[in-house]
């Protein structure tokens, strides 16, 4: 395939439509358009950029028909490993897999140096704000974030207040969603501090790639991705309690079971870490200690890294019906007698509510300027931002603070002028419960298609594990990529697929 | 390791293991079907359908006791909960369970059986590719058993899973045999008519012992030798005999490794002795029957007792 016609293609992307509005709703890259786009593959000109020319050349090289034969081997060897994830809802019982692209995303080495650095520093705030949360709230004193955000907040739990995990580590493990609108321009969407997944499928992606590739990887440097187990294995580990009292620490992966839709990466990470794979079945609290039933008797737990959510954790604590925990784990927490990764409580720093302080917070206690940007955001809760907001709602997406799947909101260019009036409405009667953002012009990378490459929307979600005095980031991340033309819904239930990133070497 | 891995690692295997027996017997079956003529072969399908257990589950479907029909139901109807396609899925499950015990090959051989068998059976199985379809399931079973036998290393996972491979084992020749001498044989009158002999050839077909029976014995179709080797023979692999010597040997590899015995592995070697100080003149003094049976029950006492010491459950 020649350069113009990928660059004919980046055309109709450039006139693309916009993405369908019931089908936005439920999508991460809900709140942007495609108005035009940064393609990163191809500039204006047609021409080939920098991070590109190592693979283009062997790309052009290949013969169409074998690339398109090796596609269709991935999805047979994702198939064979049992690399799927499980459907909920209809197709209940039905396992799906993540359609795998195969040309891969890739970032330079500088862009990745400056990436990084802000993703360091952004994670360190997180880290800092959520002890302050928990503990003497010094940002709200310094009047920098508003006590209302924290009322009647769910994810923030009372039970953390006053109590320091070990090690100091509240996010263990965070995903930071960045999507990218310009040659030096990454924003972060959303920061992901409960529990983020798709860790699995970045290695797997890699993986596949060099098998199917072997040779490519000789061409191009690329960062390898594969220390991420161990390198998850000795931070979880660095994080042992009090209770561990020095020695080698037990750690333990807790999943809610072979019918969870993660369930593939839950038994992927404990097989790679060489920890157990345990559900809330086979815990107990033994003599202080949560211990998991063995084959020998009931051995205790150090570290356990939980697939689980809060509300599930504890039945004694949070959710009374939940199957999925341990009775009475909070308790032993609290006393030192086990880390939980990540701990209780840290959904309230990737809030919605929160998210528009980032700048704020992120300066409160790093003392530097932010290094990544926020979507701007307006808080329509202040009068100067709702009066913008009122403005100009046709270009605006509108946000409930605490909805989710997209319930109450509005996307400006794609909705009726009656729908607009019927939210402004709604907006003005209660303007505290709202946020809004511009749309975005997202980028682009081409993806496999049988009449050549195509350009796609993408996001990124790097991976970051943070340890007492240690921050490690996986060079690369999960690119998610919506298949469909003009499309920017990249969730994997909704015709969204993944692409291998890469990070090229210096 | 925990509890429910080892439960899951037993079921994995006692799942394959059930379903390559099914097959076996189903093979031996259609052969039988194939010389005596479809329509005088109902006696035969019927005695498959008792030895799997399967027989007032049929009858109250109330179908036809043809080889079509009978196949059908064993291997993939969803009136059957123990059908062959069942049992497969129910390995994959606890494979998927058990992911992070067993090797990555060992994980593919299994999901690729699963894979390979649900689309297989997604269609009524015929006459035309029973054979094929018969001969898939063995193959693949063998895979998975040929990958533990290569890629896993010989600790505790390992001897659960051996474990659930032999017990099974063990259970199926016995039933295999009890079916021929209990149900099959209506009066001694039978002993050695034509009919006799196809039925012990598809006994010994059913555990893929025809060809070394025939080779030892030089062709001689007699009871009491074919239950002797069934029962007794420690050189023959699906033999009760040899099913117990392996399962006390994974058995004291665990007591090695964990430095201490269970109330499992005494009554194992009880069993174990009562094999190896019988003959089959006294097995046949004492009763056939009556001897598979106190072995189907004993068999399933262990089972429970090795759930129970190891804490399969809570």
């Amino acid at each position: 395939m020649t350069l113009g016609k990928a660059g004919l293609l980046l055309q109709l992307c450039l006139t693309g439509g916009h993405a369908d509005a019931a089908e936005a709703l439920f999508g991460v890259l809900m709140n942007t358009t495609t108005l035009s786009c940064y393609d990163e593959m191809i500039d204006g000109q047609g021409q080939v950029r920098p991070a590109y020319a190592g693979y283009r050349e062997w790309f052009d090289a290949q013969d169409p028909r074998w690339m398109a034969r090796q596609g269709k081997e991935a999805e047979s060897f994702f198939r064979r490993t049992g690399i799927t994830f499980n459907v909920y809802g209809e197709d209940a019982g039905q396992e799906r897999l993540i359609p795998f692209d195969m040309i891969p995303r890739i970032i330079t080495a500088d862009e990745w140096k400056k990436l990084s650095k802000g993703i360091d520093q952004r994670v360190r705030a997180i880290n800092a704000f959520l002890h302050d949360l928990y503990h003497k709230r010094e940002i709200v004193k310094a009047g920098k974030l508003p006590e209302r955000v924290l009322a009647k907040n769910d994810a923030f739990l009372p039970q953390m207040v006053g109590f320091t995990p070990p090690g100091g580590v509240y996010t263990h493990i965070v995903g930071v969603d960045l999507v990218r609108t310009g040659p030096d321009e990454f924003m972060v969407l959303e920061d992901n501090a409960r529990t983020p997944s798709g860790v699995s499928y970045m290695l797997e992606n890699r993986e596949t790639m060099m098998a199917m590739f072997p040779e490519l990887f000789t061409k191009v440097q690329v960062q390898p991705v594969s220390d991420y187990p161990r390198a998850l294995a000795r931070s979880l580990a660095a994080c042992a309690p009090p209770a561990a009292n020095g020695n080698r620490p037990v750690v333990a992966v807790l999943t809610p079971g072979i019918y969870n839709s993660a369930y593939f990466e839950h038994a992927f990470l404990a097989d790679q870490m060489g920890a157990e794979l345990v559900e809330g079945s086979d815990l107990r609290v033994v003599d202080g200690r949560v211990c998991m039933r063995t084959t020998r008797g009931w051995q205790a737990i150090d570290v356990l890294y939980r697939r689980v959510d809060d509300n599930f954790l504890d039945p004694l604590t949070f959710n009374p019906t939940s199957m999925l925990g341990v009775a009475g784990i909070m308790d032993v927490y609290r006393a030192g007698g086990i880390t939980i990764a990540n701990a209780p409580g840290t959904g309230i720093a990737d809030d919605k509510a929160i998210y528009s302080f980032m700048p704020e917070i992120v300066e409160f206690y790093t003392g530097e300027k932010p290094i990544l940007k926020n979507v701007p955001t307006w808080r329509c809760a202040e009068a100067d931002s709702l009066a913008y907001v009122l403005d100009h709602l046709p270009e605006l997406v509108v946000k409930e603070v605490h909805g989710s799947g997209g319930y109450g909101m509005l996307i400006g260019p794609t909705s009726s002028r009656a729908e607009i009036a019927a939210f402004e409405r709604k907006l003005r009667a209660n303007p505290d419960n709202y946020i809004a953002q511009p749309t975005l012009s997202l980028s682009t990378v081409p993806i496999f298609t049988k009449a050549g490459l195509a350009p796609r929307h993408v996001d990124l979600r790097p991976f970051v594990l943070m340890s007492p005095g240690e921050i490690n980031i996986t060079p690369g991340g999960l690119t998610r990529v919506a298949l469909k033309k003009g499309s920017l819904v990249v969730n994997s239930s909704q015709g969204g697929g993944t692409k291998d990133s890469w990070v090229l070497a210096e | 390791m925990l509890g429910r891995s080892a439960w899951g690692l037993f079921w994995m295997f006692r799942s394959l293991e059930r379903a390559e027996n099914t097959a076996r017997l189903l093979d031996a079956g259609f052969r039988m079907a194939l010389t005596r003529g479809l329509s005088a072969a109902s006696e035969e399908w019927r005695s498959v359908l008792i030895t799997l257990g399967l027989d007032s589950d049929f009858a109250a479907k109330g179908g036809e006791y043809t080889g079509k029909v009978v196949t059908n139901f064993v291997l993939r109807s969803p009136d059957n909960a123990n059908s062959v396609i069942w049992m497969i899925e129910n390995a994959r499950t606890n494979a998927r369970m058990v992911r992070t015990a067993i090797t990555r090959e060992v994980w593919e051989a299994t999901n690729e059986s699963w894979m390979v068998l649900k689309d297989l059976l997604a269609r009524p199985v015929g006459e035309g590719n029973l054979g094929e379809v018969l001969d898939t399931i063995r193959r693949h079973t063998t895979l998975v058993r040929g990958a533990m036998e290569g890629t896993m290393l010989r600790n505790d996972i390992f001897n659960f899973a051996r474990m659930g491979t032999h017990i099974e084992r063990a259970d199926n020749t016995a039933r295999i045999l009890d079916v021929k001498y209990h149900v099959l044989l209506p009066s001694l009158a039978w002993v050695g008519s034509r009919l006799d002999n196809a039925q012990w050839e598809m006994v010994l077909r059913s555990v893929a012992g025809e060809r070394a029976f025939r080779w030892m014995n030089a062709g001689v179709l007699e009871p009491k030798g074919i239950a002797e080797f069934l029962i007794l023979d420690g050189r023959f692999p699906r033999s009760l005999a040899f099913c117990y010597n392996k399962l006390v040997s994974n058995m004291a590899g665990l007591a090695r490794a964990y430095g201490e015995t269970t109330p499992a592995h005494d009554l194992l070697l009880q069993a174990q002795s009562r094999l190896n100080q019988t003959d089959i003149g006294q097995i046949f003094d004492f009763g056939l029957h009556e001897f598979i049976t106190a072995f189907i029950n004993s068999n399933r006492q262990i089972a429970e007792a090795i759930a129970a010491d190891y804490r399969f459950i809570e």
